[in-house]
């Protein structure tokens, strides 16, 4: 069984190869408004490199966000006409819950802050266990101050940190981005326990925009 | 097969999700699924919201298309998007899509110029493009004049708005008026019980503009005029007469677009003038312009309604011709670009 992954919830565009839960190969590119130029060749590149085509894949594993809007997108467009177009089935996954297994954090609290631009950050906590990494809350979009002082002083992975030093003290910077190995390999775990995991956009805000009601009644 | 390509056509450039079917100049299937009504609420076209429902009706629409047209993806030749102009954040839906259905059929992929396509589409409307034609293109986006010797690669603007597209100006003078967005539609129907009893001015057509902008078209005055005059009415208590003030708006738009396109037209030696964006639906300037090309002995091309407005019919007729004409396909790392210049057709 061979799953391509696809995140592009972040400044990273992420692509990951894994067969029969092993990651055979990642690869990614930094490029926070390269997502719809950098995704496809990226693909073509991960599979030639690996002996495959397009057609000897049996599934996709996608990051659904939370993300910025634009690139999260191209991610999800990417793997839903992909999985059209070859007849396979995608799945999604929440994209911090693979940065927080990214973390190989000990047994545990943890929480994950990605950037949600605008002086905010997507996040979620979670509790590590033996073997297993579980949502307590989230994901959510926030300013970091207004999070509770004790989550902000767990283990924080994602570039929450990196972009808010103050406010998060415990920040590890080596995981900032999605990998896509990571997200194939978390996917064949849920596969594997009969998860159900359907694809869909984590926006978690509205588009800015007034309807011509609210205008009036401003 | 390699003469008559099968090409799937994506367009994403607005509000719409079109996927067209095209067999060599043979239209297949024009599968839209629109997101108008819910920009209705907004008044006006919101980005975001028609990138998020163009995600949603994306592999639903691609299906139906096939479905309709009896096509399997894998019988496809080719796959053609809108790679721009256009909105950044929609575009890139399409363009995304694109790739990943070129890149899972081992396809040539092909990014056209969204300008170009409305003139492309005509050709499975009405055959094969007299060379030069002069094209009048129209919508709430655009208001260009385009000579084109060859819509595969070659494409040269005269002239385009300096402000305001002439469908913009409809929504304006819509909202002025009360009328529902979009204001197109409800602005011709307002129009056919109104006389034209209202001298609107016409933007661009006397004296040192005509040196500088013949072939320019402007709409913002016109609409301050519009604005202007409702306001003087309703300010000395009288009813605003909505039919008499959309036909007289109305008339001043559409004989502007028709006189330039007919000065251009004989200018540049074209005797085939072809009219295509969403204003063309426009039932006014569709008699207009067949009455004035009769009289000046040019050709009318005019593409029934469901093709002049944004579709993915249109991709796919420009994306047959580049095969046909054995152009070059786009690489993969195509972007998609939201300010692409209409002498760029395939980028
Ligand atoms: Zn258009």
């Amino acid at each position: 069984m061979v799953i391509l992954g696809i995140d592009t919830s972040t400044s990273a565009i992420g692509v990951g190869l894994g067969r029969d839960g092993e990651t055979l190969a990642s690869a990614q590119r930094i490029d926070a408004r390269g997502h719809s130029e950098h995704l496809a060749p990226l693909i073509v590149e991960l599979l030639r490199d690996n002996g495959l085509v397009p057609r000897d894949l049996d599934a996709i594993a996608v990051g659904n966000g939370p993300g910025p809007f634009t690139g999260l997108r191209v991610g999800l467009v990417t793997a839903v006409t992909m999985g059209h177009a070859l007849g396979i089935p995608v799945h999604g996954v929440c994209s911090l819950d693979v940065l927080a297994v990214q973390a190989g954090r000990p047994e545990g609290e943890l929480l994950v802050a990605t950037d949600a631009r605008r002086k905010e950050v997507y996040w979620a906590r979670y509790a590590v266990g033996a073997g297993s990494v579980a949502r307590l809350v989230g994901p959510a979009v926030d300013r970091p101050a207004d999070l509770p002082q004790e989550v902000r002083a767990l283990p924080t992975v994602g570039r929450g940190p990196v972009l808010f030093p103050d406010l998060f003290r415990d920040g590890d910077q080596a995981v900032l981005d999605v990998d896509a190995g990571v997200l194939v390999e978390v996917v064949a775990r849920r596969l594997a326990a009969g998860e159900a995991m359907p694809v869909e956009a984590l926006y978690l805000r509205r588009p800015d925009a007034l309807t011509t009601a609210e205008r009036a009644a401003r | 097969m390699s003469d008559e390509p099968l090409v799937l056509g994506i367009e994403t450039s607005c509000d719409e999700t079109g996927i067209g079917i095209v067999r060599g100049t043979t239209l297949l299937v024009d599968a839209i699924a629109s997101s108008v009504e819910e920009h209705a609420r907004f008044g006006g076209v919101v980005p975001e919201v028609a990138s998020r429902a163009h995600l949603e009706a994306m592999v639903p629409t691609i299906q139906r298309a096939c479905e309709t047209a009896g096509v399997a993806l894998t019988d496809l030749d080719g796959i053609a998007v809108t790679s721009g102009p256009g909105l950044a954040g929609a575009l890139m839906v399409g363009v995304a899509s694109a790739k990943a259905l070129a890149l899972s059929l081992g396809l040539p992929l092909y990014g056209v110029n969204h300008l170009a396509s409305h003139v492309a589409v005509d050709i499975v409307e009405h055959g094969p493009l007299p060379e030069p034609t002069m094209a009048l293109l129209v919508s709430g986006g655009h208001s260009s004049l385009l000579l084109v010797p060859d819509v595969t690669s070659d494409v040269r603007p005269l002239g385009s708005t300096v402000d305001d597209a002439a469908g913009e100006a409809f929504d304006k003078v819509a909202r002025v008026l009360g009328l529902p967005f979009p204001g197109g539609p409800h602005i011709d129907r307002a129009a056919r019980d109104g006389q034209i009893t209202i001298d609107f001015p016409r933007g661009l057509t006397a004296g040192r503009d005509m040196e500088r902008h013949r072939f320019d078209f402007s709409f913002s005055g016109l609409k301050t005029a519009v604005t202007r005059w409702v306001t003087a009415e309703r300010e000395a208590g009288r009813g605003i007469p909505v039919a008499d003030v959309a036909a007289s708006f109305q008339e001043a738009v559409t004989d502007v677009l028709t006189r330039k396109a007919i000065d251009a037209c004989r200018e540049h030696g074209a005797d085939h003038l072809q009219i295509g964006g969403g204003v063309a639906a426009n039932s006014r300037l569709r008699a207009m312009a067949r009455e004035r090309c009769d009289r000046a002995g040019i050709q009318l091309r005019v593409p029934r309604p469901g093709l002049c407005t944004d579709n993915g019919a249109m991709v796919a007729a420009l994306g047959a011709q580049m095969m046909l004409k054995g152009r070059e396909a786009s690489r993969l790392d195509l972007p998609a670009d939201s300010s692409m210049p209409v002498t760029l057709v395939r980028a």
